[in-house]
């Protein structure tokens, strides 16, 4: 029996409602609304996660990783933070799934099912970061509103699919397309139809790089329902809320794109600096494209406590949106002085790169370990919160870990 | 006299009759609810739900801001007044730890209202307003935390050199 039809039919929430006021502890249960425990299941088993993730909401499902479970090269399921904006789809059909591909700026509109994608196109896998443009609201002054990540919104996982350029160039791109939109079978979180919870997209420049896949595979296996099975639009270090999951239908644009969170404060900042806490114009905002220069110490996890000897080996990723990372540094004295770390290339374009680092104490006390990372166009993570904005977004100062030596 | 007497005695009865109709469909409910749903918050809701707080490195409701405050154990929700209208209005879409995790001066939060019911489908909050706007200025206000804050160690542990 269905749960939620269970609860919501009437005669039971009003047995619900009779007995709620008598036994839970003299609390009366609000009409209408269902305890969490009874709305969903269990998190962790319903997306198959490590049950070390951190679930900041239950409806919309938002799940933030955590540095230390971010240590593999390539991101698994479990330790990928889930960010919605909807109610996921919940019947899929594998089977009867359309991908429309139509819009103003489109020479032809074509309908494609899943096997029709599958065979008419080349497949390409690329590792892709993906980073919640929200990633480290947490710690922006004045708060930001929102889900409050901590740094673990962001992963780098394997994609599979083929490229959104070779499906364009199979409906055919009229000369005035300048932005390309995707919508998606989810629901909004009011359950009216009529309205779409997010869809966004990308500039055709975006649209028409080697990376940017209309993926059916996450790590070599079906994308799981929470990334978007079973089609999902993944373009590489721009802000995540770009990769449209459960797409249904992808739109050439003549315009900027105006779908729901393309617009407002919605994953924009201002286009001039602000003071904190400041109020600022829809007008004065821009969309946010690539994603800042960043990086995580992975590995130890941050409290670790030396008790052997006062050397330790730190590992971790550092990523830098459109642009790779080229220099990768660390300190143990709150940035007075620099260390270098060595670095590996990405794996492909828009991978995040391994650093690695052997970090030794001169003394026994307490240190923080700061690691900070400089793109390919000399553009470093600041020590402290960058730059305040409206909403909370690009904190990517540096992160750091704690570590006590009592050798 | 005599069939106001038997009214009278009718009366008892069918009220005393009506309480144990009550009772019963009470206790049916019980039963019902626990056959199907032996897992329901009604019944396993304390433990449940203080374990929540205790593990809050998984399943994190906030525990700030009130240092001898009471939390709602349903919806984690500092018990205050205006609680119920908070809950009533603010939680149909999206669940309460949105709101929770969130913190606002009162024009912030009037301004997310309003964006809410301009494009999220909130209704008109009427003269409940004033009664949220309150609760929330009081209880979820921003707190400096200034440029950078100190680290935070849940456990420190010794790591296998």
């Amino acid at each position: 029996m269905n749960r939620r039809n269970f609860i919501s039919s009437s005669v039971l929430s009003s047995i619900t409602l009779a007995i709620g006021t008598t036994v839970v502890y003299g609390k009366v249960i609000p009409v209408g609304y269902t305890p969490i425990a009874m709305q969903e299941p269990d998190p962790f088993k319903l997306f198959n996660i490590s049950e070390q993730m951190n679930v900041l909401n239950d409806r919309p499902w938002n799940i933030e990783s955590k540095a230390h479970l971010l240590n593999d090269m390539v991101t698994p399921n479990k330790y990928m933070f889930i960010r919605n904006n909807g109610i996921m789809p919940e019947d899929i059909n594998v089977d009867t799934w359309k991908l429309k591909v139509e819009g103003e700026s489109a020479l032809s509109s074509k309908e494609y099912t899943l096997s029709d994608l599958k065979q008419k196109f080349k497949h390409y896998t690329y590792q892709l970061t993906l980073e919640c443009g929200g990633n480290g609201r947490k710690e922006f002054n004045p708060p930001a509103k929102g889900n409050q990540w901590g740094v673990g919104a962001v992963h780098c996982s394997n994609w599979t699919g083929v490229r959104l350029k070779d499906v364009l160039d199979d409906v055919g791109l009229k000369p005035n397309a300048v932005y390309v939109a995707y919508y998606a079978a989810d629901l909004h979180l009011s359950r009216n139809p009529e309205k779409e919870p997010i869809s966004r997209g990308v500039p055709l420049s975006k649209a028409l790089e080697d990376e940017t896949l209309i993926a059916f595979q996450l790590n070599g296996e079906d994308i799981p329902i929470a990334h978007g099975h079973p089609l999902r639009l993944v373009a590489g270090g721009w802000p995540a809320s770009v990769s449209g999951k459960w797409l249904t239908r992808i739109r050439i644009r003549d315009v900027v794109h105006d779908g729901a969170k393309m617009t407002g404060q919605s994953y924009r900042v201002p286009k001039n600096p602000v003071a904190p806490g400041e109020i600022v114009d829809d007008k004065d905002m821009v969309i946010i494209e690539s994603m800042p220069v960043k990086s995580l110490i992975t590995s130890p996890k941050t409290g670790a406590v030396l008790t052997k000897n006062r050397s330790l080996k730190i590992k971790g990723h550092a990523w830098a949106g459109d642009l790779k990372v080229n220099k990768m540094e660390y300190s143990i004295d709150f940035g007075s002085t620099w260390k270098p770390c060595s670095l590996s290339d990405p794996i492909n374009r828009l991978a995040w790169q391994h650093f690695e680092a052997k970090v030794d104490f001169p003394e026994n006390g307490y240190y923080e370990i700061w690691a900070r990372a400089t793109d390919s166009n000399g553009k470093s993570q600041p020590m402290i919160i960058p730059g305040w904005n409206p909403k909370g977004y690009l904190n990517n100062a540096c992160h750091r870990i704690a570590i006590k030596v009592e050798v | 006299m005599q069939p106001d007497q038997f009214n009278k005695q009718l009366k008892l009865l069918r009220n005393g009759l009506c309480l144990f109709v009550i009772a019963l469909m009470s206790l049916g409910g019980f039963v019902v609810l626990y056959t199907f749903y032996p897992e329901s918050s009604l019944f396993t809701v304390k433990e449940a739900n203080q374990k929540q707080f205790e593990t809050s490195d998984s399943l994190s409701v906030p525990l700030v801001n009130s240092q001898e405050g009471e939390y709602d154990l349903e919806t984690g929700f500092i018990e205050d007044v205006g609680m119920s209208a908070v809950v009533n209005n603010c939680t149909n879409c999206h669940s309460a730890r949105l709101v929770t995790q969130n913190r606002m001066s009162r024009e912030a939060w009037k301004a997310t209202i309003k964006w809410m019911q301009e494009t999220q489908n909130l209704w008109d909050l009427g003269e409940k307003e004033p009664i949220i706007l309150d609760y929330l200025a009081k209880n979820y206000a921003p707190e400096s935390k200034g440029r950078r804050q100190n680290l935070t160690i849940d456990k420190w542990y010794v790591l296998e050199q």
